[in-house]
């Protein structure tokens, strides 16, 4: 039933960045809401694989990599969806969704066998603080794809090629606008699972802070979107700078989240 | 009679020679009624607009009327006519109607197809048909003028690709900042271009405008029609920050806005994005603008690359507009050249020669018992009465004296005897301001 509900949101999610990258070299408005509709139906079953598989386990299930890439997708998917209902731009589904996508083909590549839970995690802070993180992340991954169309759009503009493409993208100050407002959002929810994190930690390992190598480098993700953050509301950091910032954040974060679990033994290391 | 046209435009003067030979339109009664009194000038109409100044006339004397007008530009402006001649073009003949019919239908402006210059000459010609400057001959060229524009812009797409440049400005607007209504904008100097493009992105909704200009009193005259608030040129700097859009078409030699002012301006307005519509031939914004962050520079040249319409599409209504033109001229010309006199002479002996005729013949031919030779008298007799009726209209037309309006005679002759010419009608259209 599980694994049923995993391919099936798969396999839904792929005909959903199917019709968003097809709507970005098409010009019908159709394809756009076949897209959205399609992605809106995937994002229910994605949230049906997760509330069974929480009830089956009995626990949070974001508790390996496979688990928490999906769970990572899941957000990714519902933030995208909160956006586009808010700003109507299914153009930038056509950015998302593929990265939603391939997280989720990323998490498949991982057993979905149920597990037990690793006794350290049994604790009432897992579903906090991992949430917290994972929304976080979801919300820079947003920004991380206005940003990268912010790119392209600013470069068409400068360099005055007013193609198809050009004239699909949104305005420059919206996606400037949706980058930010994600950042806003993403930013408290990462201060949140840092200080949750923290206060775990103390419970469970005795000590707020022990320079894991996680929590170094989720350190330094949070610098860099405070940075960016306080860039933006103290000089005017906009535009292509904050752009390139927020791709570079998202980088970070996802060698935060990737590259220390797979890469750099510690305290985090759940595979 | 011939027309000759004397004058400069924004392709041959900058807006400083521009400036200084411009007529105020409250008051042309001056000028006007100084350039019909020069020797040999029969009829005149001034057209002064922002991007030219130029003065139609009718003379008897092609290149001493040219010089004429010259040498009073230079007068009246007090200009030496050394500094103005290389800045003025004089035509006359089809040339000059072809000028003045390409002028007419905006073949000719700074952006070509702009609507407002056929507004502009008529307003001119109204002033001259009110100090009574233009008669017979400028009445009719300017008619036709009127005419040859509603032609050009009712049979080709020419006047669409004027206003889709003002349109591409707004769309391009729209790219960038998404919603215009807290939107400011800003225009620095004034032309056609520049007041079209305002007036569309004042239509499509923006928070405020702001103008301004070398002369203070210009940006206020505008600003009044635009709704907006004057700023002096000098404080251009200070106010910039405000500015998100900015139309720019002075007349400046040189740069008034360089790279290193602009980052500067958008330091101070936190970077948040600039919008620089450059319209000025030279350029008013240094093209390194473009470069700073935030900033994007976009020229006339650039806009039209814009419009959906491509350059192919817009080369064949050129070549309409022009063949049209062509066209036109023909049949002002031949209009024209009916007032000459000697074949309005040979007309008008031609035309009662053929009457005299037609009655000797059907006279003779109800005459049974004619007296032999009788013929041939009466043959004399009808052709000498011809001939003393003839003599005093055609020795007042063969006059040459000064003061002498035998254009407006011969135009009279040909209707009231209804000899061979141009339609008289033709090309008469209603002036609509």
């Amino acid at each position: 039933m599980n694994a049923l509900l995993f391919n099936s949101t798969l396999v839904i999610y792929a005909v959903a960045t199917a019709l968003y990258l097809s709507f970005l070299v098409k010009t019908k408005p159709l394809l756009g809401r076949a897209g959205h509709l399609t992605l809106a139906v995937g994002f229910l079953v994605h949230c049906a694989f997760t509330l069974e598989r929480y009830v089956e386990a009995g626990h949070t299930p974001i508790t390996n990599l496979h688990e928490s890439l999906s769970f990572f997708s899941l957000a990714v998917v519902g933030i995208y969806l909160l956006c586009e209902s808010r700003y109507k731009v299914y153009i930038l589904g056509s950015f998302v969704t593929p990265l939603a996508l391939l997280i989720l083909a990323v998490s498949a590549t991982f057993s979905g066998v149920i597990a037990p839970l690793n006794p350290a995690l049994k604790s009432k802070w897992l579903l906090v603080h991992t949430s917290m993180a994972f929304l976080g992340y979801a919300a820079f991954a947003i920004s991380f794809g206005a940003s990268i169309m912010y790119l392209i759009q600013t470069h068409f503009l400068k360099k005055r090629r007013l193609g198809p493409l050009f004239q699909k993208l949104p305005p420059l100050d919206m996606l400037d606008e949706i980058s930010y407002r994600c950042l806003t959002f993403g930013f408290p929810l990462l201060t949140f699972a840092i200080i949750s994190g923290a206060i775990w930690a103390e419970t469970a390992w005795g000590t707020y802070w022990s320079w894991d190598p996680k929590e170094t480098w989720s350190l330094i993700t949070w610098f860099i979107y405070a940075a960016l953050l306080h860039g933006r509301l103290t000089t005017g950091w906009r535009g292509r700078k904050a752009a390139m910032l927020s791709i570079l954040g998202f980088m970070i974060m996802l060698f935060t989240f990737l590259g220390v679990n797979l890469l750099l033994p510690g305290l985090h290391s759940y595979k | 009679m011939n027309i000759i046209v004397v004058g400069l435009s924004h392709k041959t003067a900058g807006v400083e020679i521009r400036e200084k030979v411009a007529f105020a339109p409250t008051q042309m009664e001056k000028p006007l009624n100084a350039v019909v009194a020069l020797p040999d000038i029969t009829e005149a109409v001034i057209v002064s607009t922002c991007n030219r100044v130029e003065i139609y006339a009718t003379t008897r004397d092609i290149a001493g009327g040219m010089a004429r007008l010259k040498r009073f530009l230079s007068d009246y402006h007090h200009i030496p006519l050394e500094t103005l001649e290389s800045h003025l073009y004089s035509y006359h003949g089809e040339e000059a109607t072809r000028h003045v019919f390409r002028v007419a239908s905006s073949l000719d402006s700074m952006v070509v197809g702009e609507p407002q210059i056929l507004g502009q000459i008529k307003t001119s010609y109204g002033y001259a048909a009110e100090y009574k400057s233009s008669g017979l001959i400028l009445n009719r060229f300017l008619h036709k003028a009127f005419s040859v524009a509603k032609r050009v812009r009712t049979e080709t797409k020419i006047a669409s690709s004027a206003v889709s440049v003002a349109f591409a400005a707004v769309e391009l607007a729209k790219k960038i900042f998404g919603d215009l209504s807290d939107k400011t904008v800003l225009l620095i100097g004034a032309g056609e271009m520049c007041e079209l493009a305002a007036k569309h992105f004042i239509n499509t909704g923006v928070r405020g405008v702001l103008v301004t200009n070398r002369t203070y009193e210009r940006a206020e005259k505008l600003a009044e029609e635009f709704d907006a608030k004057a700023i002096r040129f000098e404080d251009l700097l200070d106010h910039l920050p405000k500015a998100d859009i900015i139309l720019s078409s002075t007349g400046a030699p040189h740069f008034i806005l360089h790279e290193k002012e602009v980052e500067d301006v958008l330091k101070r307005r936190r970077m948040k994005p600039m919008f620089f519509i450059d319209i000025a031939v030279p350029r008013d914004i240094d093209p390194k603008v473009n470069n700073v962050e935030n900033a994007y520079l976009y020229t006339v040249d650039d806009l039209n690359g814009v419009v959906a319409t491509n350059l192919e599409g817009r080369k064949i209504e050129a070549a309409k507009a022009e063949a049209i033109v062509e066209q036109e001229i023909g049949q002002f010309f031949k209009w024209l050249s009916s007032l000459e006199v000697t074949p309005t002479i040979v007309a008008l002996r031609t035309r009662f020669d053929d009457l005299r005729k037609a009655e000797l013949a059907k006279t003779l031919s109800g005459w049974k018992d004619l007296p032999p030779g009788a013929e041939k008298k009466l043959e004399a007799l009808t052709n000498a009465y011809m001939n003393k009726l003839l003599h005093q209209p055609t020795s007042v037309l063969k006059r040459t004296d000064p003061g002498n309006r035998n254009d407006l005679y011969v135009d009279a002759l040909r209707n009231l005897f209804d000899l061979e010419a141009g339609t008289p009608q033709d090309g008469i259209v209603e002036l609509e301001e």
